[in-house]
Order: structure tokens, then sequence, then C-alpha cells
């Protein structure tokens, strides 16, 4: 575990009350996230929690008709919001780093990977041709990648899944990012795959103290990689503390209500506790918390007044009326 | 001993590759490749392993949606492959598929309730009448509401459509139902609502089931035994307890070390190294010995037979038995 930073230096990325909306239809309402150097956040969320719009918001790059707003969005005390176009482009492949679920749709098919990788680091390291090649084989010989020498002039279906998404991280990391943003990385590969592109990113991670935002819905992969975690559900976090303590004292029903989902490899349960009901959709979403609808815990407060996020312990918030006793907004304990 | 439900023996799917150009001899991929197995009535055996092992295929192929090209098929006693057409409609009211994708499964121009009755249509069972009764009856049982029968598909969630799915699973009163990655789509929330569901109808109608999935969580959770498919082949089978506790082969062993776990915290992956070979041009010897830490000569060159190795527990390995004892074997490939 690593110990909190002094609040001195910058934070490597600082997020407050990030909203997405797509017209009226908010997406993703008052998200605040933190990030130092060398630590990795794990964003854990279900289809349609907004944890992939969150990133995509990160590097400005929200589809068509998505409009962001936040009281602030800095990297390394870089305001973003402000950053013009010019200056997010320098930004995106240099300081920013992503890695995409599904390396096919991601790589281009006409292009083979040498030029892919060189691509990024000719634009962003102002190289010549071959330097950028050499940095190229140097990339994909660090990702794991046997005879670079001779693979970086393959395209991108001569390669196996696992193979491309070692690809995909090497052009990320091939002008070693500050930050590197991976979205459900491992998610389209097989699970011995999965653990060996898992044990690439934590070994390059070590190497590079890359911050790094995890984003998954698995959390058995969260748990084994990310130093802190952030749960959304319906566009907002609603519990993010330390990840063990997260694993083992989950402070929000919909936490908890997760981790008891999930059938475990190493005991048997007679019964899985399945969350009743379904994610409401971002334009029919609940007053009050919005997973009230869905939690065992539930009482009147739950259903009229949103909960605010309340600090429980040091590094630890959740945003559930339980943990406050239910008490009213506005009410000051004697 | 009661005779099995199914009962399959040396099931083998080929596949031909297409023709390429300057590519003189058609390939066949051996998806299926000599898979044997038994299912007890009531029970629910597991089928587990990564993409392409041929999982799948051997669902199909044990309800002749496929057509093996050799190998016995039992269900209940009758030879499944010398049935006539006839003879195969009628059997199959007892066997029936849910798919993993409930969206591509269903017809969406078609009302919900429309399509959970349509195999009393095919079948010519009961009036409208008594239909109408057995669609009141197949919702509640899959926990919707009588009202939904009237909806389209695309009213309805992920883990509605896949009850409906279900629903219409169970209109023939089967015995036998092929669950292929039937919860792998939903969020795990949902996945957890279905796979209540599955083992609840298990419990309430007597069912038995072939589950096939590649999430070895899930596979614990629902099986009784489990068999582990690698490259066509089952490599280890037996009672869920002793493939998730006290697996035999290394195959398994990987697979189970693979799945990062919730509870364990930040872990280092103790990873084998490599993809899984083409099914089209499989390595001889051991299908496994190009990745297998414990391979030695003998691996490259003759394949292990399924063995027993413990109480209805088997597993196809040279050296399972020296493994369980932890007596190290030669690590040739690491002595490099």
């Amino acid at each position: 575990m690593r110990p909190p930073q002094p609040d001195t230096a910058p934070k490597l990325l600082d997020v407050a009350n990030l909203r997405i909306n797509f017209g009226t239809m908010s997406v993703v309402d008052g998200v605040s996230l933190s990030l130092s150097a060398g630590e990795v956040l794990g964003l854990v969320g279900e289809s349609g929690s907004g944890k992939s719009m969150t990133a995509l918001a990160l590097m400005r790059l929200l589809p068509p008709g998505g409009t962001l707003a936040a009281d602030r969005l800095t990297l390394l005390g870089e305001d973003l919001l402000a950053a013009p176009a010019r200056r997010l482009e320098a930004l995106r492949g240099h300081q920013i780093g992503m890695i995409f679920q599904e390396p096919m749709t991601a790589l281009n098919p006409v292009l083979s990977i040498g030029s892919q990788i060189g691509e990024t680091a000719r634009r962003h390291l102002k190289i010549n041709r071959q330097e950028a090649r050499d940095r190229g084989i140097e990339a994909l010989k660090r990702v794991g990648i046997p005879a670079p020498e001779s693979r970086i002039d393959d395209f991108p279906h001569q390669l196996s899944g696992g193979m491309r998404q070692r690809v995909m991280i090497a052009m990320a990391l091939v002008c070693e990012p500050r930050l590197l943003i991976a979205d459900e990385p491992t998610t389209a590969l097989d699970v011995t795959i999965q653990a060996q592109i898992l044990e690439l990113l934590q070994d390059l991670q070590a190497e590079y103290h890359m911050g790094i935002i995890l984003i998954s819905h698995d959390l058995g992969v969260i748990s084994s990689f990310a130093d802190r975690v952030a749960i959304m559900y319906c566009g907002q976090v609603v519990e993010e503390a330390l990840a063990d303590r997260i694993f083992h004292q989950p402070m929000h029903p919909y936490t908890e209500g997760l981790l008891a989902s999930i059938p475990a490899t190493d005991h048997d349960v007679e019964r899985l506790t399945a969350i009743e009901g379904t994610v409401p959709p971002p334009w029919a979403l609940p007053p009050g918390c919005r997973f009230a609808p869905r939690c065992g815990y539930a009482r009147e407060i739950c259903t009229t007044a949103q909960p605010p996020m309340t600090q429980l312990r040091p590094g630890s918030r959740a945003a559930c009326w339980r943990n406050t006793g239910y008490a009213p907004p506005g009410y000051a304990p004697p | 001993m009661t005779p099995p439900l199914l009962r399959v023996r040396d099931l083998h799917r080929e596949f031909a590759t297409a023709r390429r150009a300057f590519r003189a001899r058609r390939s066949a991929v051996r998806a299926v490749d000599g898979v044997s197995f038994d299912i007890q009535p009531g029970e629910t055996l597991g089928l587990v392993g990564e993409s392409g092992c041929g999982k799948s295929t051997t669902g199909r192929l044990v309800l002749r949606i496929l057509e093996p090209t050799s190998g016995s098929v039992e269900f209940g006693g009758q030879d499944l492959l010398a049935l006539t057409p006839r003879a195969l409609r009628a059997i199959r009211r007892d066997m029936q598929i849910v798919f993993q994708d409930p969206q591509s499964a269903l017809n969406p121009r078609m009302t919900v309730g429309e399509q959970i009755v349509e195999p009393l249509l095919i079948h010519g069972i009961g009036d409208a009448i008594s239909r109408e009764q057995r669609l009141r009856d197949l919702l509640a049982l899959v926990g919707l509401a009588e009202h939904h029968a009237s909806r389209f598909p695309h009213e309805f969630s992920g883990g509605q459509k896949q009850r409906v799915c279900i629903a219409r699973a169970l209109a023939l009163n089967p015995r036998f139902i092929v669950c292929d990655e039937a919860a792998s789509a939903l969020d795990v929330s949902i996945q957890a609502q279905i796979l209540n569901l599955l083992q609840d109808l298990k419990r309430q109608l007597g069912l038995t089931y072939l589950f096939i999935s590649h999430d070895l969580g899930v596979i614990r959770h629902i099986s009784d035994r489990v068999a582990v498919m690698y490259l066509g082949q089952i490599v280890e089978i037996g009672p869920k307890a002793a493939i998730f506790d006290a697996p035999l082969h290394p195959y398994t062993m990987a697979l189970l070390a693979s799945v990062p776990s919730s509870r364990t915290g930040k872990q280092h992956f103790a990873t084998i190294r490599g993809d899984v070979p083409n099914p089209a041009d499989p390595p001889p010897g051991c299908r496994f010995h190009t990745r297998c830490p414990h391979a030695q000569a003998i691996c490259r060159t003759t394949q292990p037979p399924l063995r027993r190795l413990g109480p209805a527990h088997d597993a196809a390995c040279h050296f399972a038995e020296a493994i369980r004892a932890h007596i190290p074997t030669e690590h040739p490939r690491n002595a490099q």
C-alpha cells in the first residue's frame, strides 16, 4: 500500500464534480476522482454506469452530442477544460495513453503494427523513421512479443488476441505516458491470457511509475491490481476506498450486493445473493438515492433525498444514508 | 446405479477449413475430438474451457443441432444418431437449449407470449385455452408478470429477455437443458438472478443440465460435476469439489491460478506462457505440452489417455500422480 502523498505536489489527475450530458439526459453526474503518480485507481461499474464515458471525458474525447462540465479537470496541474484542441492532441498519446477492450477494432487493419506504433512515436517525440522503428521494436520487446524485429512488420490479423492486446499496450506506452487509462483491457481475452496481460501491466506500471485508471466490470481483476477503487452506479461514484477495505468492508449496499453476486472459485455458497431489479435507464432515474429501488436497507429518506458523499474513515467515502443513521439532510447531531 | 440420462461416447466433429489460394490441401479442424461423458438424471455437468476448446460444439452435438462426424449419443437409452427425423423431432421435446445472447435468440417482431408458446404450436400440443394457461404458468415460473406476454423483446432488459428464453425452453416440459453461456452476457447482479432461477427450476422441475461456461466461478457454483476441455478434448472430469480443490491436470491448475479473486487483494499472477495452439494444427502428443510447466519428452510424442485417478475423477496427464505428490519433475523448458 502506498502512503498518502503530500498535498504540495500537484496531483497527476484531479477531477471535481464531472458532469456529462447528452441533450437533457445526464449520464455522469458529479464524479470526483483524483490520482497520484504511480497509483492504480480501479473504476468499477456495470454496463451503463458511466465508467467508460468518464474515461473518455478525462481525455476530452466525448462522442458527438455529449457535453462536459466540471468544477476542475487537471492533469499535473494543467487545466484540461481550458486547453485548446492542439494542446489536447499533444497530450493524448504522449502524457495520456489509452488501451481499449477490443484490440482488433482499435488497430488499423491495413497498416503494419510497426507503422502504427511508429506513428505515435514520430508525432509526439519528433524523431525520424528509423528511430521510430527502433523504439517500436524496443516497445514490442518490452511487452513480451517474441522476435520483435520481424513481428514489427506484421499486420494485426496475423496476431492472436493476446498478442494484439500486447501491441496495443506497446502503442500506449511508446511515449512513456504519465497516465494510462485502461478500459476493460482484458475483458475480451481468455482467462489464461488475461492473467498474462495483467502480469505485464503490473510489471510495466512498476517500471514506469505510471498512474493507471483501470476500468472493469470484473471485481477480481480490479482487486488484484488496484490500490484504490471507485464504484460507479447510474453515473455517480457511490463508494471510494482503498482496495483492501472495499472488498472486505463495503460501506455502500450496492458494493455489498455486487460482491455477494459473484460466484467464487475458491468456496461454495448455497445460493447467490442477487441484487433484485434492474439498473434504471438514464432517462428514468429515481429521485433520491439512485440505488434505493433495489436496496434492502432503503428507508423513506432514501426515496426522497440524494445521500451526500460522506467521509467515513481516512481514504474511505460512501454515499449512503445508512452510514449517517438515516439522519435527514442538515441534521446535526447534538 | 441408475442409467445415465445422457451417454456420450467418443464424439468427434470435424469442420473443413475454407479452401485457400496457394494451399494444396484442405485441412480439417477437429473441434471435438473424442469426447465421452455421462450425465445422470437430475445432475448438472459443467463444461468449462477457453474459447475455441469445443465446449459449445459439444453442446450442439449432443442435441444433434450439429451432426457428429462419429461417435454415439444416447439420451434416455435411445441412440440419437440412429433416429429417423420424425423420431428425433419427438425426442427433442425432452431436450432444449438456452443460448448466451437472448437478444439474437428472440424474434424482434413477435410478442414474448407468442414466442413462449410457439414450441407448443409446433408440436401440436393443447388448444388455445390450455396454451393460454400454460403461458401464464411459464411466465410465473421464470419470474415475469402476465402483462409481459403482449410486449416485444425490445421492451425488456437483458436479464428479462433471458427469462423469456428460459420460459420458451421450458414450454415443452423438457427433462434436459443445455445452457450455453446462459448467464455470460449479463451484468454480475443480473447474472446472479439468472443463476438462482436456473437452480430453482432444476429443483422444482427435476431438470438435468449440461452447463457450458468459460467462467470458473459460475461453473463451481452451478455444477455437480465438472469437465475441463482443451483443444477439443476433455482433459479432466470429476466431482466439483475434486476439480476445484484437488485438480489433477496441469491445465486445470493453470486455469484456476489465472482467475483473479476479489478476496485475495493485490496479487502476482502465476501464469502459463504462450497462446492456445491453432486447433487446425494441434501439437502432437499431449495437446497441452506446449504450455505445460511439467512437460517432458513423452508428452511431446504420446497422447495421455483419460485415466481414473480418484473417486469418479479422471484426468489425462502422464505425470498426474507425480504432480499430485508434489514430486518435482524435470523442467527441461525452464532449465534452458
